[in-house]
């Protein structure tokens, strides 16, 4: 049947050559990131079995006392932990209510033009570098804060408690906006059909139907708040400490020390790569990473749970 | 507050010269349902315009929608007959462009009144969308939403099967009520949203083409029920299908691109014998 007529259909082998290498750079690039997390993961573990064998990690985990570089050294992990929660609970208290508040506004109330307004001005503070606001909290929020409080600490958990809460509205509201306008119009329209006011139609339907995106936004600011350091180093200084949570006064007003300001610490100091001091480094690195890492799994287990059940 | 309207011949003021006898035109034919008795309307509309920022939607409508019919209201795409629908229960509030002139009357008031307030308005005229829209809540939680929403829970259990059993899904869903709504079939998520629409126990009840999504079988449900409704509520629907406007409604206003009101008049006049020719033409098949 074959005539002169017949379309070429012969295999191009230059071109599927081409194809291949396209992959191929692709492909590279896609696992550059998986990779390099691996490593990281590896080497945290690494030193911090030998970190292990050395101290126990029943004492890293329970003891009470953190004195990395100083006689008498201590390596429990707790006072550092509590400091983060600290932080952790006082940026949550400013940014959840804020940043959910801020989305609603935006999805439901906010005309264009005031939308056109107020998103890039949350962009920009979440484009504004940490160094900054921890500064600010130093600079400007403790004298503002030792107006009301006389006795606060130069380098207080406070200041940066706040400052780390106004860092991470933008990312609360902002994934928190994205879940709200996905929920469809038409049951907007039949809420307002019903009767419903504004506000009604907000929170009997449109945060019920996002709840997995806001729920997915607090925990991914939390790792954040978590995982924060050049702020709250620079806003709430290093002094590791045990916080009685019955006092909050006391807990607020003085100076703590992070997880991640505790490691800024030891990196810079002069700790060498061979001590018992280095190495706690990596092991307070792996305690924060295992946090945040479970919280992560978290915020994809709700997100894929809600979006089972509202489909 | 209410006005008594002689509405069986009432479509404009130029439709006496071509049929001066409605009535008897659908005593004859026997297709409709009598009549000729004098009917309130509840809404009525007069001049009213609707743009969508400089694009005029509607021109000049006047109408007489009488209590408690089926009134029928359709046309090509585009023509504004979804923008008529939206603009009595003010739905149209939500669009930022959209701009309303005229007046239109609710019982006598017009509801474009500055004291008007649209959510009052529509806890008394209901809303059935094109699409089905259960909420992603229960069955039970979707019909007592309005309820719920006004503020009005009293004999809750009793009022939403009251509204189940009228939409004719009760038999369906009595041992689920606790369900999730998005579990019904496309059919009865419909029925469902009848149920909420009714469970307030609105004057009127809107309907934008409420079959369109649905299969043969569901539509005829849908079709059934609006008649069973009209006995109790006043229906304004809207459809694209002229055979369904034909089965259900007692009155058809035809609308025709550019946002006219062409003709208003008794289902079977419309459609056996039009005034206008651009009408017959439209029911016909010769366009849109």
């Amino acid at each position: 049947m074959s005539s002169a007529n017949a379309p070429d259909l012969t295999r191009d082998d230059g071109r599927t050559r081409r194809e291949a290498v396209v992959r191929l750079v692709f492909f590279v690039c896609a696992v550059l990131s998986v990779l390099t997390t691996i490593g990281i993961v590896l080497t945290l573990l690494s030193d911090s079995v030998a970190f292990f064998a050395e101290v126990s990690p029943v004492q890293f985990l329970t003891g009470t006392s953190w004195s990395p570089a100083n006689d008498p050294v201590n390596f429990g992990v707790l006072p550092l932990v509590t400091g983060t929660l600290v932080i952790t609970i006082g940026a949550a208290a400013v940014a959840l209510p804020i940043g959910l508040l801020t989305a609603i506004y935006l999805s439901e109330y906010a005309s264009d033009r005031a939308r056109s307004v107020l998103k890039p001005a949350l962009e920009v503070l979440a484009g504004v570098p940490t160094v900054i606001y921890g500064y600010f909290a130093l600079v400007y929020v403790t004298p503002a804060l030792a107006t009301i409080f006389p006795t606060i600490d130069t380098f207080n958990a406070l200041s940066a408690s706040l400052i780390v809460g106004i860092m991470i509205i933008p990312m609360v509201s902002s994934i928190s906006e994205d879940a709200m306008s996905a929920v469809p119009d038409s049951l907007r329209n039949a809420s307002y059909g019903l009767g419903a006011t504004k506000f009604t139609v907000s929170t009997s339907v449109v945060v019920p139907a996002s709840v997995s995106g806001i729920a997915s936004s607090f925990i991914l600011a939390l790792s954040r708040a978590i995982g924060e350091t050049m702020a709250v180093t620079i806003a709430a200084g290093n002094t590791p400490r045990l916080v009685d949570l019955t006092d909050p006064a006391g807990v607020f007003l003085n100076s703590i020390q992070t997880m991640t300001a505790a490691m800024v610490q030891l990196g810079a100091s002069d700790v060498t790569g061979q001590s018992i001091a280095y190495k706690s480094l990596f092991a307070v690195g792996l305690t924060l990473f295992v946090i945040t890492f479970a919280m992560n799994l978290v915020s994809e287990w709700i997100a894929s749970r809600y979006r089972e059940e509202y489909r | 507050m209410t006005q008594q309207n002689v509405t069986t011949s009432e479509s404009d003021d130029d439709s006496s010269t071509a049929s001066p006898e409605p009535g008897s035109g659908i005593a004859s034919n026997g297709t409709a349902e009598a009549e000729t008795t004098t009917t309130r309307s509840v809404i009525e509309s007069r001049n009213l315009d609707v743009y969508y920022g400089e694009e005029r939607a509607l021109q000049e409508i006047d109408i007489e929608i009488p209590a408690e019919k089926v009134t029928a209201i359709i046309g090509p795409s585009g023509c504004g007959k979804s923008t008529f629908l939206r603009c009595i229960n003010r739905m149209n509030d939500l669009v930022d462009s959209a701009r309303v002139e005229g007046e239109l009357l609710f019982e006598g008031k017009n509801v474009y009144d500055a004291d008007v307030d649209p959510v009052a308005l529509r806890r008394r005229i209901g809303m059935v969308f094109q699409a089905p829209n259960p909420f992603p809540k229960s069955i039970y939680d979707n019909v007592a939403y309005g309820l719920r929403v006004q503020d009005d829970t009293e004999n809750l259990d009793e009022r939403v099967e009251t509204a189940l059993r009228r939409a004719a899904l009760w038999d369906e869903v009595n041992d689920r009520l606790d369900e999730s709504a998005l579990d019904l079939s496309g059919g009865q998520q419909q029925r469902l949203c009848i149920a909420r629409a009714i469970a307030p126990d609105p004057d009127v009840l809107l309907m934008d083409e409420p079959a369109s999504a649905l299969d043969p079988v569901a539509t005829s449900q849908i079709e059934d029920l609006i008649e069973e409704l009209a006995q109790d509520y006043t229906v304004v629907i809207v459809t694209h299908n002229m055979q369904q406007a034909a089965r259900i409604s007692d009155k058809t206003a035809v609308f025709l691109t550019g946002g006219e009101l062409v003709e208003f008049d008794d289902t079977s006049v419309v459609f056996e014998n039009p005034e206008h020719q651009r009408v017959e033409d439209y029911i016909t098949g010769k366009f849109g």
